[in-house]
């Protein structure tokens, strides 16, 4: 009996596990949201009536950078979740098992996403009293759902890294600190040319900015141009490479 | 594999941890059926051979096998014969213990793995907390549940990796209970323990590990040869503590606690 069939059925049962973590323990997703709903309250009623964002309201403007960081401080808690499993030696008790090894890593990374996703669904939920529109439409939401999902499986398998090799629980959720920052400098919150030269040239060029413009253009119906590509190559880039060392981490820890 | 090849066979194992040898080349048989003790101090190495057997650390010399099965080449035969019962209760403290039953029953790939948590929950009397979150069960509850979650699936060979550490002496005599269990339907246990009195009461074969190596192996009888006869001396049998608690706290235990005292006179 190969242990590669029951790779699905394996992680269906050990997602089915930590879903019910999540679902047990609510505060972690209200915290997750809280941080990125407070941000956007400052920003929006005391910060960002100095920033100047032309014809486009404040609140549409800052939306998509505050869903990254919503993500950015969400994946904390699977770096967290992992290192707890390491530590009590639920772990090795599943990897004595007949199951299909990965499937343990898996179900980590689908709980996340989950997570995640009804994280950001509180967080445009807020955005929307607040006076957040789109007229985007059906195509445009999807593309942005499917931004946010490349972004959240690219910083999951870098929590999942943080996971694995954490000495603390507070090591394992300390990665998240300056993901959390980036968005900060970048298009974010305020347009890149107002920045001064050395600060404007790294918010251009880090991750946060492509994929904060593009997300932008499509609630906004405007052309995403290069930025999606930018963009794209950025979070796949991250994601295969967050994904190759979780897994080499992985094995040698497990070896 | 025949049927009278031993359950679990070592030979040579080596293992050190960066230039520390824990483990200089250990030999033991653990024939089908039986329970076997590794007994030894705390750093001896015990659970470094409960962690190679059971798949989770590979040797830098020598071999193993489980149930006829290679650990390093066989490694997926290996965890379909075993169950490893770790040092620390690993259970998921947030699942309910019905939960965590039904959880490696179905990771275990069974059918009606909520048959099979209530069944076990019966056997282990935790039917009354199974809907309970583990986190709230006592000690002996927790280590109850460990036992039960390795025993689904029938592994016929089971590790328990100090399964009393830590324990009070009521749910210390409650997991003997359940190993002793184990043993009559025919499951080979390999039991890993520093208490003396918990070898001598459970194991078919007592190997003493030291220093990384097994310096006696035999049964209770075979070690008492290695001492001089015993001469008959008169002592005062004064109840230990342990009689006495045992006995005040009415724990079912009264007949454990007798059986002891036999012995010590012995």
């Amino acid at each position: 009996m190969s242990t590669t069939t029951h790779f699905v059925g394996d992680t269906a049962a050990l997602t089915g596990r930590s879903l019910r973590h999540i679902s047990r323990s609510m505060d972690t997703i209200v915290t997750t949201a809280i941080m990125p709903v407070a941000i956007m309250l400052l920003f929006v009623y005391v910060l960002g009536g100095a920033i100047d964002t032309g014809s486009t309201p404040y609140v549409n403007y800052l939306l998509p950078g505050v869903l990254l960081i919503t993500i950015a401080s969400g994946v904390a808690y699977t770096a967290y979740r992992l290192f707890l499993d390491l530590q009590s030696g639920i772990l090795e008790r599943f990897q004595s098992m007949p199951i299909a090894r990965s499937s343990m890593l898996w179900a980590h990374v689908l709980t996340s996403l989950a997570a995640n996703l009804v994280s950001l669904v509180i967080v445009v939920g807020v955005a929307l009293l607040m006076g957040f529109r789109s007229s985007a439409g059906v195509g445009a939401w999807l593309g942005v759902a499917g931004m946010l999902v490349l972004f959240t499986l690219a910083l999951t398998w870098m929590a999942v890294i943080a996971g694995l090799s954490a000495k603390t629980v507070d090591g394992a959720s300390a990665f998240s600190y300056p993901l959390i920052f980036l968005p900060f400098v970048s298009s974010a919150f305020a347009p890149t040319e107002s920045m001064p030269g050395p600060v404007r040239w790294f918010a251009e060029n880090q991750p946060v900015t492509s994929i904060v413009d593009t997300i932008r253009n499509l609630f906004a119906q405007q052309p995403v141009s290069s930025d999606l590509w930018t963009a794209l190559a950025w979070t796949l880039g991250l994601l295969v490479v967050a994904y190759a060392v979780a897994t080499t981490t992985y094995r040698r820890r497990t070896a | 594999m025949t049927t009278h090849a031993p359950a679990i066979r070592v030979a040579a194992l080596a293992k050190s941890y960066k230039g520390l040898q824990v483990l200089r080349g250990v030999d033991f048989d653990v024939a089908r059926g039986s329970i076997f003790a590794l007994l030894g101090s705390n750093g001896a190495g015990k659970t470094t051979i409960v962690r190679i057997l059971s798949t989770l650390l590979a040797a830098d010399a020598g071999t193993a096998a489980v149930n006829g099965f290679d650990v390093s080449t066989q490694a997926p035969e290996v965890r379909e014969s075993i169950s490893l019962t770790g040092q620390f209760a690993a259970v998921d403290e947030v699942l309910s213990g019905r939960e965590n039953l039904a959880l490696v029953a179905r990771l275990r790939h069974l059918k009606d793995p909520g048959g099979i948590a209530d069944d076990l929950l019966r056997r282990f009397a935790l039917t009354d907390a199974g809907a309970r979150k583990a986190a709230t069960y006592s000690g002996g509850m927790r280590r109850r549940l460990d036992i039960a979650m390795s025993l689904i699936g029938h592994p016929p060979v089971i590790f328990l990796d100090e399964p009393t550490t830590g324990l009070d002496p009521e749910a210390r005599l409650e997991v003997w209970r359940a190993i002793r269990q184990l043993a009559a339907q025919g499951t080979t246990v390999l039991l890993t323990t520093q208490y003396l009195d918990e070898a001598e009461q459970l194991a078919d074969r007592i190997a003493v590990l030291h220093d990384g190596r097994i310096i006696a192996d035999g049964t209770l009888a075979d070690l008492r040869k290695l001492l001089p006869p015993a001469r008959i001396e008169y002592v005062e049998k004064q109840p230990t503590l342990e009689d006495v608690f045992l006995a005040i706290i009415g724990g079912g235990s009264a007949g454990a606690a007798a059986d002891r005292s036999t012995r010590k006179e012995s």
